[in-house]
């Protein structure tokens, strides 16, 4: 799960990072009053989008009076901001955030993540802040420090000298800093993120440092403890097709192609659609039923697909193991009457009761070709997209 | 011959009177693995399926002498019970609960330093050594006692290769689901020197998937170290980055990941690699010579 900056830096203040002051706001008038409230004489007004790029996608905007930054809520809410981590349709702005103007002196890096291949937390940091840390990353990465902190011991002092010093602050800076690492890494984990990251942390005209912007993804698997954060999902910045998945406990992913999947497990899903691919079709979707699927859950993972007007074929993989064939066919049979499916449903079964489960889709009286295995599946839903191409 | 475990292994089930437990130990019985008992936190002295719940797996391990055990708890309750095994002594702990934090696995990957327990999982279908032993989800009868060992990060892949080997005769020596998650138990690594030092082993399968760097680890090592036929599937080269394809641990992320790059370095090491899960089973064979 994915919070927004006015989100995470909320967590910031709870964990004593310093912030800028500001305020969030859903109409232009309550932006124009969070302005007046924070006095001064410039504004930034940023649309809450859980995508990075949004300054060069016109997200991150200056205004030199309250009047202004009520225009430009106005024009940024309701509009969908694109940017290069988006598709094309982009992410809809539900909510401003308006920060007062700071000086800028310095623009510094740091996050922290999970190192996965060295099984810890690690904390990086670089002084080429306020640019995308990949590119950095990528073209000159000895400007990058990188700490690893010990699941035993915790966050320690020195990690956090290691990279402020190697940032090039100085020494008051440092003490700050280290507060600042201290705070995250309390944040990190206590609320279960997968991912915090200030870019830019920023050394101001009077020389303190604040986060001037704030990211934080937090791991879904942790947030039946924590239910506070757990309630700031914003559905409004998932897809609305993999947001109803997730309803119904389905993993699913849009994709561009024509041929809907529908599969069980991660691995055989992904293996589908790489198979399609590979005779000469293209995936719409992956979907994972998972290992406890029902007629019920299979009614829906249908109608999901079929959701997406660009789906010309449908090729369900299931392989039996603690799915049993007969009730997969069952699910089968009952959404493709219930739904009412108008594509080519091509169905390849393999596993428990795969001979009960294959004469009940034979016995149905519906249009359902039945596969072999997965290459002679893949080939009769890329030749059933290819004839519909035609007509 | 097998790696891991085999008929003699005494297995015990955590979570045994759950509906999980309950529905795979049974399984596990019918199969024919020695499950000698089993632990809900106070139920001790009932009995489950004709044999004896414990309250706590120190006392299992004591009562029974059981050296593996199946996890089945749920997620919030998952760690905890993987150190109790580990700190009563179990040798083989195979958890297959799924959506474990992250944390939580940081926490007991890091306490299972040198203590030389083998965690096999989260979130993966567990271990089986056809004929003898099953821990874990897999449906056994796909299963025949042979010469492949298959070691995979996916479930449903695994009982492709499975089935596969089955159907052409080759059967399999032992079958080790290593999960899904970005923080795991035993690696490819691990898995693939056991088979490797295993005389019951005559070639190996490994399926990987997009996320991580095991793949590209486990390329080097069987460049350098391992004499036996390698046949490998990496699933997600049509994966969009970014994207968390079903698994926690199967998202590219900063470029990396990618099955493209997987499939480079298995090449490079010299491994016979297949675009479709479905040559798996023959490759093997063109490779074993029948």
């Amino acid at each position: 799960m994915n919070l927004h900056e006015y989100q995470s830096k909320q967590l910031f203040a709870d964990y004593g990072i310093p912030i800028p002051q500001g305020a969030v706001a859903d109409t232009p008038a309550a932006a124009q009053a969070a302005a007046e409230r924070l006095g001064g004489e410039r504004w930034v007004v940023k649309a809450q989008v859980h995508a990075g790029g949004r300054g060069k996608a016109g997200g991150v905007k200056l205004g030199d009076s309250p009047a202004a930054v009520a225009s430009l809520a106005e024009q940024m809410l309701g509009s969908r901001i694109v940017t290069h981590q988006t598709d094309a349709q982009g992410l809809p702005v539900g909510e401003v955030l308006v920060e007062a103007g700071l000086s800028i002196e310095r623009e510094l890096y740091v996050s922290l993540l999970t190192d996965r291949a060295e099984e810890c937390l690690v904390m990086m940091g670089s002084a080429a802040g306020g640019m995308d840390i990949e590119e950095v990353a990528a073209s000159t990465p000895e400007r990058i420090v990188t700490v690893p902190v010990s699941p035993a011991a915790g966050f320690q002092p020195y990690q956090a000298r290691r990279l402020g010093f190697g940032m090039g602050l100085n020494k008051q800076q440092v003490g700050e800093f280290v507060e600042i690492m201290r705070g995250l890494y309390q944040l990190y984990t206590e609320c279960d993120a997968s991912l915090v990251e200030i870019n830019p942390l920023i050394v101001t005209g009077e020389g303190r440092l604040l986060a001037l912007d704030a990211k934080i993804n937090l791991d879904d698997n942790a947030l039946f403890r924590q239910p506070r954060i757990a309630e700031w999902r914003d559905p409004t910045q998932e897809d609305a097709r993999e947001h109803e998945a997730s309803e119904h406990d389905l993993n699913y992913v849009s994709l561009e192609g024509e041929i809907g999947c529908m599969v069980n497990g991660a691995g055989l899903a992904m293996a589908t659609m790489d198979v399609i691919q590979l005779r000469g079709g293209r995936p719409a979707n992956f979907l994972d039923v998972g290992g406890g699927a029902t007629a019920e859950r299979v009614t829906a993972a249908f109608k999901l697909i079929l959701a997406d007007d660009q789906v010309r074929a449908i090729l369900v993989n299931i392989f039996g193991g603690i799915v049993r064939c007969d009730l997969i066919a069952e699910g089968i049979i009952a959404a493709v009457r219930e739904v009412d499916v108008k594509v080519p449903v091509i169905v390849r079964l393999e596993g428990t009761n795969v001979a009960q489960g294959r004469q009940m889709l034979a016995d149905s009286g519906l249009a359902i070709t039945p596969a072999d295995d997965l290459d002679d599946a893949a080939r009769k839903a890329v030749a059933a997209t290819a004839q519909g191409g035609a007509a | 011959m097998s790696i891991l475990i085999d008929k003699d292994t005494k297995v015990i089930c955590q979570g045994f009177t759950g509906r999980q437990g309950t529905f795979h130990s049974e399984q596990a019985i019918a199969y024919g693995t020695q499950l000698v008992g089993g632990v809900t936190p106070g139920r001790g002295g009932e009995q489950h399926l004709d044999r004896p719940v414990f309250d706590t797996v120190h006392e299992a391990v004591r009562e029974t002498g059981a050296a593996a055990t199946m996890i089945y708890v749920p997620a919030p309750y998952a760690a905890d019970a993987v150190l109790e095994a580990a700190d009563a002594g179990i040798g083989i702990i195979v958890c297959i609960t799924e959506h474990i934090p992250v944390q939580d696995m940081i926490k007991v990957k890091a306490a299972l330093v040198g203590t030389g327990v083998h965690l096999i999982g989260p979130n993966c279908p567990g271990v089986i050594t056809p004929g003898e032993c099953k821990i874990g989800i897999m449906p056994g009868m796909i299963h025949q006692p042979g010469g492949v060992g298959i070691v995979s990060r996916s479930g449903t892949l695994t009982y492709e290769a499975v089935y596969q080997t089955t159907q052409n005769g080759l059967g399999q020596s032992t079958c080790v689901g290593i999960g899904g998650d970005p923080v795991h138990g035993m690696n490819f690594i691990d898995c693939i020197e056991l088979f490797e030092d295993d005389p019951g082993t005559r070639g190996i399968i490994m399926v990987g998937e997009i996320g991580g760097g095991e793949e590209e680890d486990a390329a080097e090592y069987i460049r350098s170290r391992v004499s036996k036929p390698v046949v490998a599937y990496i699933a997600g080269v049509t994966a969009p980055a970014g994207k968390r394809m079903g698994h926690a641990g199967a998202i590219i992320t900063g470029g990396k990941g990618t099955a493209e790059g997987k499939y480079a370095a298995l090449e490079a090491a010299g491994v016979a690699t297949v675009r479709s899960p479905t040559e798996l089973g023959v490759r093997m064979q063109e490779l074993l010579g029948g």
